[in-house]
């Protein structure tokens, strides 16, 4: 009754004199980037110290560069992740649109940009397969992706070898186009003397729209809904299947244009690549406070989640460590992740 | 003192929002719903009560436009409809408020508010307005929210309830299906569902209430509609019925007796509960007798 006389009085409508104004630092432990955020200046500092080199403003640009190659499929595959599915096709399926991107060019000797045009349209279809079947089907994205993972891995090594006799595509920098392109997709720029690579450009900007559309468009809430109660979307009349093949299209997109970046920056595109990446684009996500179950995350979090995991790829190399090692971090980064994680998504579900 | 009869509202003479006449409903060689009639206007509340597997669910998927009936007519304000998804029969203003699938638990208040049917400016949800338009509806509904940023899991079970409830109002329905409302809660938090519905049906909204609960039923209800085994046992107004006939005729006398013997010959404390549960019956004055003399008053 009270608080209903004096709303009036109060300027701003959303207030209520029953929330307590949280203090920043506990409203930042409330968003899922949290635990990230903590554990990556935690790593940061860790190399800070144990790596003279990895302090060099040189050093942190080639952590953002692989940060950011990686970074580019992290940000749809978190998408998807809050949608409630997987893709573990994500990481061949980098290979295999470079590789047609390649071959077709290569083979046809046509501008590489045809290739590189033939191998988004393989990409999306890939993408729209996976979705297709898990949504016509009702089947886990796990088990299907699963599948299409050894496909797409068969095919890339098989054809790859049928075609050029070789476990590699032919080099393509003197096919029309090509210099073009690697503008596009792989060239770099210099600012205060220190070399960018324009990935982290198109990743950072990825990771924005993301973000954008997960919270300020509708499809951000369809994504999150499809995730966290697909049965509840569907009777308030969200496209759930709808949804679920987009999100799948982008894994697609974003396969395509890391997949480019890839072919562009080596010429040639070896074809049992990407095998495992799958894996970190997930851990990345999962870092990053996405829910393995889906319905709850944020791409600015993966974001940080695979900036970890650069931050640690590289700063093992700086810090001279034997590089056998990588993985055992990974793991392990992975594992005190997911606890904190669930930590702090339970504190997040109850704090009022 | 409820049950005097207050007739009144059939006086008018608009068709009712709702009308199912003679409805049935075949899955391939299952019969889940017989010749059920069943209407419910303006400003109503009927109730559908039926225990588990009575043919509630396949009712409530008739009327909100999952499943076509195989017999029967279905008619919308007098007109006749065959809806083919649930979309449709929410483009009529019918919308169904489902127990467990109404919110998005993880999402928070006001983004389930208006989930599907998000306010835009350009390609931008409009935020500021959702948020405020939320906290509005909710209020109006009497739930007082701190914060409609909280997620909705972190609202007990009756306020969730509610909040579906509210949506649909918000969003134009003029009859709401509810499945279940109050099966999950607790005697508090369903009393708040049921002050709900009241308030629903206050505003002019026509409500069909499933639960298997008489006590729930019968205050709020204008007609009853009693299912056992997807066929309608008993279709009633509020003035032919007592509570204690309802409750009666839910329990299915003839049954009740039945598990009171068996309990009886078992020896022991169940005899005790045995004994018990036949002197509830007698007060309930159901007996199989009782039973059919209660039928007559169906038309």
């Amino acid at each position: 009754m009270t608080q209903t006389a004096e709303a009036p009085l109060t300027p701003p409508p959303m207030l209520d004199e029953r929330v307590v104004r949280k203090s920043p630092l506990a409203r930042l432990l409330a968003r899922p980037e949290a635990g990230a955020l903590a554990g990556a200046i935690v790593v940061y500092v860790f190399f800070f110290i144990i790596a003279p080199s990895f302090r060099y403003a040189v050093s942190f640009s080639s952590v953002l560069y692989v940060t950011s190659v990686f970074g580019l499929m992290v940000t749809p595959v978190a998408l998807l992740m809050i949608g409630g599915e997987f893709d573990l096709s994500a990481g061949v399926a980098v290979t295999s649109s470079a590789l047609c991107a390649s071959l077709f060019s290569y083979e046809f000797t046509v501008n590489v940009w045809v290739g590189v045009l033939v191998a988004l349209a393989l990409s999306l279809f890939i993408g729209f397969a996976n979705g297709w079947i898990v949504v016509k089907t009702g089947i886990s994205s796990f088990l299907v992706t699963l599948g299409t993972f050894f496909m797409l891995q068969g095919i890339n090594i098989a054809l790859t070898q049928t075609i050029t006799n070789q476990v590699a595509s032919p080099n393509i920098s003197n096919i029309a186009g090509f210099s073009s392109a690697q503008k596009v997709f792989a060239s770099s720029f210099t600012v205060a003397g220190v070399n960018i690579r324009i990935t982290i450009v198109y990743w950072i900007v990825f990771v924005l729209i993301a973000t954008w559309i997960l919270l300020r468009t509708r499809y951000g809430n369809w994504i999150f809904s499809v995730g966290g109660s697909p049965q509840s979307a569907r009777a308030v009349g969200v496209p759930v299947g709808k949804m679920k093949i987009a999100l799948f299209m982008a894994v697609g997109f974003m396969a395509w244009f890391t997949g480019m970046h890839t072919l562009f920056e080596f010429n040639t595109i070896q074809s049992a690549n990407g095998i495992g990446n799958e894996f970190v684009y997930i851990i990345a996500a999962v870092v990053g406070g996405c829910l393995l179950t889906g319905g709850y995350g944020s791409a600015v979090g993966a974001a940080i989640g695979v900036l970890i995991f650069g931050m640690v790829e590289q700063g093992i190399i700086y810090a001279g460590w034997n590089p056998d090692w990588f993985q055992f971090f990974v793991g392990l980064l992975l594992l005190g992740a997911i606890l904190l994680n669930t930590a702090i998504r339970k504190r997040a579900e109850s704090a009022r | 003192m409820t049950s005097t009869t207050e007739n009144t509202r059939d006086g008018t003479a608009a068709p009712p929002l709702v009308r199912l006449t003679n409805a049935g409903k075949r899955y391939g060689s299952i019969i889940a719903l017989t010749d059920i009639t069943l209407e419910v206007g303006a400003g109503e509340v009927t109730c559908v009560l039926g225990d588990n597997g009575a043919g509630k669910s396949t009712l409530i998927k008739i009327i909100a436009g999952l499943h076509q009936p195989s017999t029967g007519t279905y008619e919308v304000e007098g007109e006749r409809v065959e809806f083919n998804s649930p979309r449709e029969a929410l483009e009529r203003g019918i919308a169904t408020v489902y127990q467990d699938l109404a919110v998005v638990p993880l999402m928070p208040v006001w983004r389930n508010f208006f989930l599907g049917a998000e306010v835009r400016k350009g390609p931008r949800l409009d935020i500021p307005f959702m948020k405020k338009t939320c906290k509005e509806e909710l209020l109006a509904m009497g739930i007082d929210l701190r914060d409609v940023d909280q997620p909705i899991g972190t609202l007990s079970g009756g306020e969730r309830q509610c909040v579906a409830i509210s949506r649909a109002v918000h969003f134009g329905a003029k009859v709401l299906i509810l499945d279940e409302p109050t099966a999950a809660l607790g005697v508090k938090q369903s009393g708040v569902v049921l002050k709900y519905i009241i308030q629903a049906r206050e505003r002019g909204l026509g409500v069909i209430f499933i639960t298997h609960n008489p006590h729930h039923a019968y205050p709020v209800g204008d007609r009853f509609l009693l299912l056992n085994r997807g066929r309608s046992i008993g279709y009633f107004e509020k003035g032919q019925i007592t509570r204690d006939e309802l409750t009666g005729l839910m329990a299915g006398g003839a049954e009740l007796e039945a598990l009171s013997h068996e309990l009886e010959s078992a020896g022991g404390a169940a005899a005790e509960a045995g004994h018990e549960m036949e002197e509830e019956v007698q007060e309930l004055g159901i007996t199989p007798g009782a039973e059919s003399d209660a039928s007559v008053g169906h038309d």
